[in-house]
């Protein structure tokens, strides 16, 4: 997916990310001109209010952990040469996974086992069922791709759609229990994952309010599990072997098709990893379309993390500020709405994406003499 | 299915498949030069809004068409920048306009009208309405022809322009000049190329086509099937037509058949809770992911194939 350039490599994986974040700031604040708020001051909140409170920090890391999952779908799927637009459905049915262990073998564990010892059972399986079914939901278009040809863009766009109205289904016909008005199962607390403020309650410590879960570190785990499968196996070898050139992979023994199926199943399994989270933790039960748009968000980051997993983890972190900022940002100036973080991530998408090559004559021009 | 409800299925088959034909018609045009056009959804969302504010402001549906055309001419040109000036990646910048589309919108819709996106409601003056033909209360009174007078006629002028569009795309691409040149670049620009003609020129012209279409169609939402604009209110039309666009295999005719088929599945999912066949329940779900499950059969070749033009997606550079 990323094109080989020969500038510094400084420039190519700090300056453009930065020289396009700068761009897409400016034009999000002449969208905050256009409708007449001052953009200094809403960029100044959306970027620095959230760094001045603890609270501020936890909820940055809350959306990082979701982002780290999506951005880490999507550029495992590109270093394959795949574009995995599916993130979003692969996490979203994932939440079956993640879901069904903890509602019916939960309270089965915890009736023959200590609490202490079911919870972190149950959870496991839970976390293991959860990277199953959002791998089974990407091996799908894998699958067609491989074996029958079909453009896997087009089929995860379709099986987004396809998830949406599974998980409609599902939710309203087979969890929510009879008589319950609401569109969700029933709270899943045989595996249940304490935020920071109850785990804070547990010493004494008085923490502020907020969703952030110890899961931020299988989060980062999952970030180095990906670079060390990529960087350090022979599958990942092979994984950027048809990423860089299929005909080249033929000749050296590795089988495309394989390849892509198992590609597509660690990325809609890792996309799976945010059910298991936003599910069981913040939420703590299965409800309707509780990712958001987080796959989404993925394919930003993956672009802006150059789709390395350090860059992902420090794109999640952006973007996880720019959410909480957007939130606190629409607050305090009623007349922006958060959405306008939407946009950041669509500039963004568009400069880093699309328009890639748009800086590339003009640094070239600047940097050959130096290199 | 009760029976007596099927006229008013019919009628709104034909309400649904209008916005559905033209943004197919749009990723028609776009998809046939080799320009793959995943914005269609977020090009038809920013032309909702367009239409609905100016209509409001204006007064007139037509002024919020105008507009609609326009705003969704530079989104197109956007993604032409960057898809054939810049040879950037398609799907990657179909995907940004999407999300600006949706940002943007709600962003300024909340700053301007308060209303959580939403925008003032139409009065009758300001929007699309049915035409008002010569002897049409006699017509849809009639015994017999009346009601299927209904289904077919009772419709604004933006869904018979959106009909008409279906042969006149059809005719173009495949007798005039333009429209054979245009299929040849999307099937090989070399060869445009080496005859002297300009790919870039065609794929601008054929862009721009998809958003004038993708603003009638956006117009078509918010003034003439509803009356306002409401947040993410094409609800995955646009992606639901390039579904459809697959399933007629890039054709103009069965583009037709398939917007109708999608729109009708949509028509029944609007108005049944609980679909029976053979005394079993058909969940309305079904309906509504039907159209996605039987392209994916299509795509992977079980029943047929569909097979894309041989440049789309793939940006033209003279050196290669």
């Amino acid at each position: 997916m990323s094109t080989r350039s020969d500038l510094p490599a400084w420039v190519d994986i700090g300056l453009i990310p930065a020289l396009n974040l700068v761009i897409a700031f400016i034009m999000a604040g002449l969208v905050v001109l256009i409708i007449g708020e001052n953009p200094i001051k809403a960029l100044a909140i959306l970027l620095g209010e959230p760094l001045f409170s603890l609270q501020g920090w936890c909820n940055i890391l809350y959306y990082a952990t979701n982002f780290i999952f999506t951005g880490l779908c999507v550029s495992v799927a590109f270093h394959a040469g795949l574009f995995n637009i599916g993130g979003e459905g692969q996490a979203y049915v994932a939440g079956l996974g993640a879901a069904t262990p903890g509602l019916i073998l939960g309270g089965a564990l915890a009736s023959i086992l200590p609490n202490a010892l079911s919870q972190p059972i149950t959870l496991l399986i839970c976390l293991i069922g959860s990277f199953i079914v959002g791998g089974l939901w990407g091996l799908f278009p894998g699958y067609l791709q491989a074996k029958r040809g079909s453009h896997i863009v087009i089929t995860t766009i379709m099986l987004n759609f396809i998830a949406a109205s599974l998980m409609q289904y599902m939710i309203n016909r087979v969890y929510r229990p009879t008589g319950n008005q609401a569109v969700e199962s029933r709270a899943i607390n045989d595996a249940y994952i304490w935020n920071l403020r109850e785990i804070g309650n547990l010493f004494g410590a008085k923490l502020p309010s907020t969703p952030l879960t110890p899961v931020i570190f299988i989060a980062l785990l999952a970030a180095f599990a990906v670079w060390y499968l990529l960087w350090r196996t022979k599958l990942g070898y092979e994984i950027r072997t048809v990423g860089a050139n299929q005909e080249a992979a033929i000749y050296a023994g590795i089988s495309p098709p394989r390849i892509i199926m198992i590609t597509m199943m660690i990325s809609g399994g890792v996309a799976g990893l945010l059910a298991f989270h936003e599910v069981l933790g913040p939420q703590h039960k299965l409800l309707l379309e509780y990712v958001q748009g987080a796959g989404f968000v993925g394919i930003a980051v993956a672009l802006m993390g150059r789709s390395h997993p350090v860059g992902i983890v420090l794109a999640a972190l952006l973007f996880g500020l720019l959410s909480e900022g957007g939130t606190q940002l629409s607050f305090e100036i009623q007349s922006i709405s958060k959405d306008l973080v939407v946009v950041i991530q669509g500039l963004v998408v568009l400069f880093m994406g699309a328009l890639e090559q748009a800086f590339h004559p003009l640094l070239q021009k600047f940097f050959r003499q130096e290199s | 299915m009760e029976f007596a409800l099927l006229p008013e299925i019919l009628s709104s088959t034909v309400r649904m498949s209008v916005p559905l034909i033209l943004a197919c018609i749009a990723g028609l045009w776009s998809e046939r030069s080799g320009v793959v056009d995943i914005g269609l959804e977020g090009k038809m969302l920013v032309g909702a809004f367009s239409a609905a504010a100016a209509a409001s402001y204006f007064h007139s549906p037509w002024i919020g068409l105008l507009l609609a055309i326009l705003v969704c001419i530079m989104f197109s040109l956007v993604h032409g920048y960057a898809s054939i000036t810049q040879r950037g990646n398609q799907v990657v910048s179909g995907v940004a306009i999407n999300m600006l589309a949706a940002g943007l919108t709600v962003v300024i819709g909340n700053s301007w009208y308060k209303q959580g996106g939403r925008t003032p409601q139409l009065d009758d003056a300001s929007r699309f309405l049915p035409i008002n033909f010569p002897g049409r209360d006699a017509l849809f009174e009639m015994d017999g022809v009346g009601p299927i007078a209904k289904i077919f006629l009772d419709h604004s002028v933006l869904a018979f322009i959106a009909f008409a569009l279906v042969p006149l795309s059809a005719w173009a691409l495949a007798k005039t000049r333009f429209g054979l040149r245009l299929r040849a670049v999307g099937e090989n620009p070399q060869a445009v190329d080496t005859a002297g003609i300009s790919v870039a020129r065609l794929r601008y012209q054929a862009v721009i086509i998809a958003g004038v279409l993708c603003g009638i169609a956006g117009a078509y939402l918010s003034t003439a099937l509803q009356t306002s604009f409401v947040r993410d209110m094409s609800a995955g039309r646009g992606f639901l037509a390039l579904t459809a666009l697959i399933f007629a295999n890039w054709r103009a005719w069965p583009a037709l058949g398939a917007c109708l088929l999608f729109g009708f599945l949509q028509a029944v999912a609007n108005f049944m809770q609980g679909f029976h066949l053979f005394g079993v329940e058909i969940p309305v779900q079904v309906f509504n992911a039907l159209p996605y499950i039987m392209t994916i059969v299509l795509l992977a070749g079980f029943i047929g194939k569909s097979v894309p033009p041989k440049a789309s997606g793939t940006p033209y550079s003279k050196d290669r």
